[in-house]
């Protein structure tokens, strides 16, 4: 397969992945992520395994990364692209932000941008993300950027080789207008699942919850059960 | 100006040495002697007129117009050299495409007028180049719509995103209107009048108490005191033939649907008729002053 091809192409016999995209050696999010609308806002969720092949580099991974303050994104695919990606629209909003004072971006802006970097240039990149933020004027929203560099507005997003595990899960217990507790439980839930089936997923729970309260970050370790500790910092504004 | 000859107001870039740019201050006597431009904002939208002086009986009416659509939510008319206008307004609609290219979404007015305001200061650094010999005057309407990403899939939940904060203070879009300077200089206004009749202009903007929050003015108001003003303005130069340029933008349940136009042609010829009334009712209370004496 040329250099300038996707990883995934449909031949006339079906559809072929190329399972050797990945350069030797490179560092990999086989990952389970997933971020969802709630009442007052928005709750990113990851697992934290990422893999070089079959070993696992890292178990406690921070898959959750900020590029504003209350925007946030979930890496799944190449760590390193993911992270170079995020780094670039993480310029970007902060010079937005500079510039226009008090009306910072919205999630809106912040997708757009990470949308037009994954999308021209698809050919290079291995990066699946989701966008996920809470602003003022429109309120919490997630953004899907799957592979090809669409850009998909959702109620909920999965993603990540975990996902697959879930839809089953996630299309059965997803409800609209959750509470809090109610977001965090159905996030848990999924990522546990995801983790008990995906073999490049593992580790612990992250979480990220936006509202208008600012962010605050989750944690819950497998060692408990996925139960605890819980909310790792106070709200900060 | 006292300072002709003194050499310091031949060449952009070098001050005299009491701090002044002189090709600037040149740049601002061109305007000066341009059609009169005004912009009015109101709670309901923003109105631009012009005064379109004819140069030829052989130019065919209703052409060749002055105010220009720069996005589809954003006006600009310019007063002064009109090929300086001419580039200054398409510099204006790079800027708005390029916005639109980088983060899908319209440009805002106050960063157009940013932008702008940058450009046309770049212009007064340099030796080989000279400064705009305009004032743009910028009218638009940001919109208030939930409106996306351009070209995204897919609308997010039925129930609507959660946690919205319903607070006045969170700027959910609404009119501006801007006008820029030779300078480079750009300022934020309630109403705002340039080129030749800008004096009278601006007394009977002032008038209209537009900065008040109890303003009542409509936006159908705004369009027929634009048409009196533009006409009030053109008192002082009557011997000289000239056309009436009107354009508004409206909220999305307004009349524009928050769009940049021109106003109907009916709205327009109504507009003329009520400024070409009020004037002759001033000549008539003149009148009667005169015969009262």
């Amino acid at each position: 397969m040329g250099p300038d091809m996707a990883t995934a192409m449909l031949g006339e016999d079906g559809i072929h992945i190329d399972m050797n995209h990945l350069k030797k050696g490179e560092v990999n999010l086989g990952t389970s992520i997933m971020a969802i609308n709630f009442k007052d806002g928005v709750i990113l969720g990851a697992d934290s395994r990422t893999t070089t092949g079959a070993y696992i580099a890292n178990r406690v991974t921070d898959k959750l990364t900020q590029v504003h303050d209350t925007i946030w994104c979930c890496r799944s695919g190449s760590a390193a692209d993911t992270q170079a990606v995020a780094d670039i629209v993480s310029y970007h909003l902060g010079l937005y932000g500079v510039m226009n004072g008090q009306d910072g971006p919205t999630t809106q802006t912040a997708a757009a941008l990470f949308q037009e970097l994954c999308y021209e240039n698809k050919d290079q990149l291995s990066a699946g993300m989701i966008i996920a933020g809470y602003d003022k004027r429109h309120g919490g929203s997630v953004y899907s950027i799957p592979l090809g560099g669409s850009l998909h507005k959702q109620s909920y997003a999965i993603g990540g080789s975990g996902s697959t595990y879930i839809y089953g899960y996630c299309d059965a217990n997803w409800k609209e207008h959750m509470t809090e507790e109610e977001g965090i439980k159905f996030v848990k839930g999924a990522l546990g699942e995801a983790i008990k089936w995906d073999g490049s997923s593992g580790g612990v729970i992250r979480m990220v919850v936006l509202t208008n309260r600012g962010h605050e970050r989750h944690l819950y370790l497998p060692d408990n059960g996925y139960t605890g500790p819980g909310r790792a910092r106070p709200a900060t504004t | 100006m006292t300072s002709i000859g003194t050499g310091y107001d031949l060449s952009n870039s070098v001050f005299s040495p009491d701090g002044r740019n002189f090709q600037v201050e040149y740049a601002v006597k061109a305007v000066e002697s341009g059609g009169t431009c005004i912009g009015i904002r109101t709670k309901h939208g923003v109105v631009l007129a012009c005064e379109k002086i004819i140069s030829s009986k052989l130019l065919k009416p209703g052409c060749n117009k002055r105010i220009s659509t720069v996005d589809r939510s954003a006006g600009i008319v310019t007063s002064g050299l009109l090929p300086d206008g001419r580039h200054l307004t398409s510099r204006g609609r790079d800027e708005a495409s390029s916005w639109r290219q980088t983060y899908k979404a319209p440009i805002p007015l106050s960063s157009l007028a940013s932008r702008l305001g940058g450009y046309v200061q770049a212009y007064t650094l340099y030796s080989s180049v000279r400064p705009f010999g305009v004032t743009a005057i910028l009218g638009g309407w940001d919109s208030e719509a939930e409106s996306g990403v351009d070209g995204q899939v897919g609308n997010g939940p039925a129930a609507g995103a959660g946690g919205k904060v319903d607070d006045p203070s969170v700027k959910r879009g609404g009119p501006a209107l801007y006008m820029i300077e030779p300078s480079g200089l750009y300022w934020g206004y309630y109403g705002a009048a340039t080129g030749k009749g800008r004096q009278a202009a601006k007394a009977e903007l002032e008038k209209l108490d537009l900065n008040s929050p109890d303003c009542a003015l409509s936006l159908k108001d705004a369009v027929l005191e634009a048409a009196r003003i533009i006409y009030v303005a053109h008192e002082d130069s009557k011997d000289k033939e000239f056309e009436l340029e009107l354009t508004w933008i409206s909220a999305l349940d307004g009349p524009t649907k928050g769009r940049h136009e021109h106003v109907p042609k009916e709205l327009l010829e109504e507009a003329e008729k009520h400024a070409k009334k009020s004037l002759e009712g001033d000549d008539e209370d003149e009148d009667d002053d005169e015969m009262e004496e």
